[in-house]
């Protein structure tokens, strides 16, 4: 028992400490020493990100622990999502995201992050890069049934983008179907409400929260 | 990997630096030292210096002071309270301390200067022992609610109940210096632990011009025989106790100081002491004397460059300002201070935390000038190359999004590289409207409660907390001081 709890223990520090190189490997061990997959993403790695999560908003991790700990998240995933197919189960995903920086708009780097955030967190992630034309971004939450439309800007020029995308979902009458997140530096929640979106996060850990508190049912806004 | 080239600034050439030197040699052969002090004339006289004893004056010769200025150090370590961590003085080490001896302290609520009391030293002590550009405490507050008599003292003696870190001060009365040093002794056990490992260094200011008073040379020759190192601190105002020029006032103040160097060295020969400058520009138009002046600062950087010519360990009063509030005008001052004192490689700089003209101590100027000593330890750490290549093997690494935020090497190099202030803003500005629109005084003042929450009391403090008490109260009853302040809870 000792030994199990220590193995669970390990990989959730690999994680915590962002070390993407290690967690594959404690994985297995885990998987080894005959825990269930599902076990050992709900007592170690959500655990473990969430702590990520904890430690970049009180201000002792930045950017680049909370990037190698959604890395590490990752590739502890990637086994044990392996894992679970094997055995016939799947893991229930927490919510389908279809996720870019808009139009004119090459800057990815708030976006690359949300999107790790919201991978290592448990949600599926489609990711279609920068400077996304607004029908693409429709076009492709409608295709994968995507639960959320999420939008990056970082000009002031370009974050009327994200407005022009929906204005096309209501144009085709689907604005329903999804719910909208938008963010990047010069958003704010007052434009996120302007433009008629339903979420808006200032940091790529905020973003998890509200899409989860978007898909449970409540409001977007943090 | 090669090391990184140190910024440096440098205000005189080598010619200028030789014939400053030479005339401080001429000044003291031939206007003499005004010496207040029986033993240190004794010394002098003994030295077969040539004495005027009727006006108190000693005509120091070239040779003399070259004999001793082989004597000195060229530099000194100094030992937190457990003795453990190590700081060198001397090369182009730099390290902070704030400004000493403030009579006032900004009230954090009403933003004037009012009366210290002996909670705000112990707030100010608590807070510097969090302040990691800050290397050492100072003796920084008077407190008006402890008698006179024990003023100097019962600094000290708060200070190694509370720090860790080791300390500047000074006496304020002859009487204090050997209790001040049985404080210190009793701390590292006995006298020979003190001299092996200083945990304080002794201000001590001649007056300008030319006069070592019966105090100061005392604390010369007591602290030199004891191995605590004395900071020697010439105060010329230009135009005014000084000469007016800058080279002037650096020949006056060269002269003070080797005046000063040769009492420590005949007390005894090898005794620590570093040269040490706090001058100001003399206002002309509003009388008043000016640390944050240019000149000030330029006197300042000079003193430092003929010091570390002569081999010797240095510092100056800089990285302080005569504003009256934790404005633009302190951060200007206290910034340019800051900056230029590290880019001139001086070991010990006082000043963090000071406003009007050395007069005033600020909590929340102390945790703003923490930053800017940041900066400025940043900035003369230079560029290092950190990996050979250097950036090469990265476009190899970085894969087709060209994402450096993923990279180890990011991870592990950017804390080194960058440094990461407390209370300078870099917030978006809906962060910043969210946190209530702060500007650098409301940033700092919560700055100043998150960090003394951090504090954590020093065991050996506690434990030398009843043999420290005795000394201080029997000193105090020699005064004639029946009552000490309470001691509030640290």
């Amino acid at each position: 028992m000792a030994n199990e709890k220590n193995i669970l223990q390990s990989l959730n520090r690999a994680i915590v400490e962002g070390r993407p190189e290690e967690a594959p490997r404690l994985a297995e061990e885990a998987l080894a020493a005959g825990n269930q997959p599902l076990e050992i993403i709900e007592k170690a790695c959500v655990p473990a990100i969430e702590e990520v999560g904890r430690l970049w908003e009180a201000g002792d991790y930045f950017l680049p622990e909370l990037i190698a700990g959604a890395e590490a998240m990752k590739s502890a995933m990637n086994v044990l999502q392996q894992a679970l197919k094997s055995s016939g189960q799947s893991l229930k995903s927490c919510g389908r995201v279809v996720i870019g920086t808009v139009e004119g708009d090459i800057h990815d780097i708030g976006k690359n992050l949300v999107a790790s955030m919201l991978r290592a967190s448990g949600f599926e992630v489609i990711d279609l890069g920068a400077d996304v034309k607004a029908e693409k971004f429709v076009e492709t939450a409608a295709r994968e049934k995507a639960d959320i439309i999420a939008m990056s800007a970082l000009l002031t020029t370009t974050m009327l983008n994200q407005k022009k995308v929906i204005a096309l979902l209501q144009e085709k009458g689907l604005r329903e179907n999804f719910k909208i997140m938008v963010g990047g530096a010069p958003v704010t929640e007052k434009f996120a409400r302007e433009i008629g979106a339903d979420g808006y996060g200032q940091s790529a850990v905020q973003a998890v929260a509200v899409a989860r508190s978007l898909l449970a049912g409540g409001g977007g806004g943090r | 990997m090669s090391e990184a080239l140190r910024p440096k600034v440098e205000f005189l050439t080598h010619q200028a630096v030789e014939q400053i030197i030479d005339e401080a040699f001429e000044l003291l052969e031939k206007i003499g030292l005004f010496v207040e002090n029986e033993e240190a004339l004794q010394l002098l006289e003994e030295a077969g210096q040539r004495i005027d004893r009727r006006h108190g004056r000693v005509f120091i010769s070239r040779e003399l002071v070259e004999k001793c200025l082989r004597l000195c150090p060229s530099e000194i370590k100094l030992y937190d309270l457990d003795g453990h961590r190590e700081y060198l003085v001397g090369r182009d080490e730099i390290h902070f301390d704030p400004g000493s001896a403030a009579i006032k302290i900004l009230d954090s609520e009403t933003l004037r200067e009012r009366e210290a009391k002996t909670s705000d030293l112990v707030a100010l002590y608590k807070l510097v022992e969090t302040l990691e550009n800050i290397d050492f405490q100072s003796t920084a507050l008077v407190s008006a609610d402890v008698s006179r008599e024990i003023a100097d003292i019962y600094r000290l003696y708060l200070g190694l109940l509370i720090s860790r870190k080791p300390f500047v001060t000074g006496i304020f009365r002859v009487e204090s210096l050997r209790p001040m040093l049985d404080l210190l002794v009793a701390v590292r056990g006995d006298e020979e632990s003190l001299t092996e490992k200083p945990l304080a260094i002794f201000d001590a200011c001649p007056s300008p011009p030319l006069k070592w008073s019966r105090l100061t040379a005392q604390s010369l020759i007591d602290c030199s025989r004891l191995g605590v190192p004395s900071e020697l601190i010439p105060m010329g105002l230009t135009g005014a106790t000084s000469p007016v020029t800058l080279a002037g006032t650096l020949v006056q103040q060269m002269a003070e100081s080797f005046g000063g160097m040769v009492i420590c060295q005949l007390a005894r020969p090898g005794a620590p002491v570093i040269f040490g400058c706090s001058p100001a520009s003399f206002d002309m138009r509003k009388g008043t004397t000016p640390m944050g002046a240019v000149e000030t600062m330029m006197i300042d950087c000079a003193c430092a460059q003929i010091a570390k010519f002569l081999n010797l360990p240095t510092h100056a009063y800089m990285g302080l300002s005569d504003s009256k509030l934790v404005d633009g005008q302190s951060g200007i001052e206290t910034a340019m201070g800051a900056t230029l004192a590290a880019l001139a490689g001086i070991n010990m700089i006082s000043g963090p935390g000071m406003l009007d003209f050395e007069s005033t101590q600020s909590l929340e100027k102390l945790v703003v000038d923490n930053d800017l000593c940041g900066l400025a330890l940043r900035l003369v750490r230079g560029i290092a190359l950190r990996e050979k290549p250097l950036a090469l093997h990265l476009f190899e690494q970085v894969g087709p999004d060209f994402n450096f935020l993923v990279l180890p090497h990011t991870r592990k190099w950017y804390r080194q590289e960058h440094y990461f202030s407390s209370v300078l803003d870099r917030d978006v500005y809906d962060t910043w409207l969210a946190l209530g629109a702060p500007d650098i005084f409301g940033r700092a003042k919560k700055e100043v409660q998150r960090r003394l929450s951090l504090y954590e009391r020093p065991e050996l403090g506690r434990n030398k907390a009843g043999e420290l008490r005795k000394i201080i109260e029997n000193y105090a009853r020699a005064c004639g001081v029946e009552s000490l302040p309470e001691l509030p809870e640290i």
